[in-house]
């Protein structure tokens, strides 16, 4: 098992303080768990607490952009989202060159329960016109993408794990903004997902490879904007299962349909959470929600028997 | 100093960045109500109460406190100015106008399709804006942003933010206030235009900010009660807070439509437009007021 995207953000952030001067981080009092503490121990001078008072952080991070400076606000997807009226005055309609972070995403924390997941904010983040949208899939991924960010400009969403991921890509790997990553090559279905869930799109598709259907798995790490191109091309061939750790309404599932939704012929299953989160382990969650490859698979093959 | 600016001095009126006179100022005021008001006339819709009472407000910043440069929106060296209660920028836009920032021909399009005079304020649109505003609130915590973005500038500048007085009900408002003075925001300086006037009706009545002094010194701010009407007072205000390490806030005690008999102390003005007599009546009034 690999490390949690969140912690390979607030190690990338650390190095891209050596390198880029006007980076400087906010917090809402939650900097251990976002994964900021590193950058706000190495460069006091650039962390800014904040305290318990996220419409206040994201408020502030915007003048600090609009005066020339690159913050990240990072806190809990559902926090960040929870002040979306600061996000869509303050931030987008400013076009202020601001990266908000969203840590704890989906079901998967676990044992925390609902209250501490992010299971609206891609829905929220993407109906913003100029937010970008990215989330990745792993480690290294998360990496390269808070590397993109700090030479980004203009306002964009980074959207972040809690539980540990495993590795997909090797150190090498080079992140294409805007570009969906294939991973697995397959004419009679495509699995296209987006961050944790990734790795076990992979598993389920070499399970259902056991009973002779080839599945294609598709990583999209930036959600807008979305890889239309490879979409379209996706289409043509077979139909697409999008899953993701968020609700239905407006996430990844959203966006493929939206892209897709001018081409003939294209069939799309949107699989995600259905339901307020709970408490369990993030296994356990996975489990109950199909987000594991047993029920990825098992999604997979109703979709395919219901082919009308 | 482009053609344009020189021509708005031939014409009489005053160079912003540069400290008028207190008569030039109280003549200047009086235009700049004639010009809300016939903005919002033309546009039949806008906030007249609440752009008059930040008249000498709005004044006072422009041509005598901050340093600003007509025809460089961008100026690296100028101060900050967040007009945090969106809805009383028609009397910014007049204000830029006299300045020299476009001309005034400009201040009838208010409200209109493809006008950089959005009906609350556009920094896309109008580079004189330092930061969109209209959902209450927010203003000062992008001031608080600005002004902490300034110790890491080469430029040296003061961030200026102007809240109404309904606004300042805003939880967040405060999150910013605890937020200033943790970072000794010195400066900082809010303006609380405070017209006890707010869109359903008297601010006591809705949500009572008192005692609204003692609430701002408890967070750890320098506190200046001035007439916000009196320009004297607020320049020397001004200059108080300058001389202040904490963040300072002028509780400006205003007059909601201030020099309008019919529009003052009543929140029947806060969001209509005048119709063309009463329009009439109002610049007669204004016109004829004694200093």
């Amino acid at each position: 098992m690999g490390k949690a995207s969140r912690a390979a953000f607030g190690e990338a952030l650390l190095r891209i303080g050596a390198t880029h001067e006007r980076v400087v981080a906010l917090d809402a009092d939650l900097a251990s768990s976002v994964q900021t503490r590193k950058f706000a121990e190495a460069y006091p001078e650039r962390f800014f607490q904040l305290g318990i008072a996220e419409g206040n952080m994201i408020g502030v991070a915007a003048g600090l952009a609009l005066s020339g400076m690159v913050p990240f606000a990072a806190s809990f997807a559902c926090f960040i989202i929870g002040r979306f009226e600061q996000i869509r005055m303050s931030v987008g309609y400013n076009n202020a060159n601001v990266r908000l972070v969203g840590t704890h995403s989906g079901i998967g924390i676990g044992e925390d329960g609902y209250s501490q997941m992010g299971l609206e904010d891609l829905a929220l983040m993407r109906s913003l016109p100029n937010m970008v949208v990215i989330q990745p899939a792993d480690a290294v991924e998360a990496e390269k993408a808070t590397e993109f960010l700090a030479d980004y400009v203009g306002p964009a969403y980074l959207r972040l794990t809690r539980q540990s991921l495993e590795d997909l890509n090797d150190d090498d790997y080079e992140f294409e903004f805007g570009k969906g990553v294939m991973l697995r090559e397959g004419a009679d279905l495509a699995l296209v997902a987006t961050g944790g869930v990734v790795h076990n799109c992979l598993l389920a598709a070499e399970a259902l490879s056991q009973e002779g259907l080839r599945v294609a798995v598709v990583n999209i790490h930036t959600l807008k904007p979305i890889d239309d191109e490879l979409l379209r091309g996706l289409a043509a061939e077979s139909p697409i299962m999008t899953v993701e750790d968020h609700g239905v309404v407006g996430g990844l599932g959203s966006a493929v349909v939206e892209s897709l939704s001018e081409i003939k012929g294209a069939r799309v299953r949107v699989h995600g959470v259905r339901s307020y989160g709970e408490s369990g382990s993030g296994k356990e969650l996975y489990a109950k929600h199909g987000l594991d490859a047993v029920g990825i698979a098992s999604q997979a093959r109703d979709f395919l028997n219901n082919d009308s | 100093m482009s053609t344009s600016l020189t021509a708005h001095r031939r014409a009489g009126n005053l160079a912003a960045g540069t400290m008028a006179s207190i008569d030039e100022l109280k003549s200047l005021c009086r235009e700049l109500r004639v010009d809300a008001l016939k903005m919002i006339h033309a546009a039949a819709s806008g906030h007249p109460g609440g752009s008059l009472s930040s008249v000498e407000i709005v004044a006072s910043l422009y041509f005598s406190e901050m340093k600003f440069r007509a025809g460089e929106p961008a100026w690296p060296g100028r101060d900050r100015f967040v007009i945090s209660k969106g809805h009383g920028v028609p009397t910014v836009y007049a204000a830029l106008a006299r300045a020299g920032c476009f001309d005034r021909s400009e201040l009838s399009s208010l409200r209109r399709l493809g006008s950089p005079l959005q009906g609350h304020p556009d920094r896309i649109r109008l580079p004189y804006i330092e930061a969109a505003t209209g959902s209450l609130g927010q203003g000062l915590s992008v001031s608080v942003g600005l002004a902490l973005a300034e110790r890491f500038d080469s430029e040296d500048y003061r961030t200026y933010c102007l809240l109404g007085d309904g606004e300042v009900q805003a939880g967040q408002v405060w999150e910013a206030v605890m937020a200033s003075a943790k970072y000794r925001l010195g400066k900082l300086t809010a303006i609380v235009d405070y017209n006890k006037v707010q869109l359903d009706g008297f601010v006591a009545a809705i949500m009572d900010l008192q005692p609204l002094g003692e609430k701002f010194a408890s967070f750890g701010w320098h506190v200046l009660e001035v007439d916000g009407h009196d320009l004297e007072a607020l320049r020397s205000a001004f200059a108080q807070a300058r001389e202040d390490e904490r963040p300072s806030v002028l509780i400006a005690h205003t007059v909601k439509g201030k020099g309008v008999s019919f529009m003052e102390d009543t929140y029947a003005w806060h969001g209509k437009a005048p119709n063309e007599q009463e329009l009439e009546r109002a610049i007669s009034e204004i016109r004829s007021a004694a200093d």
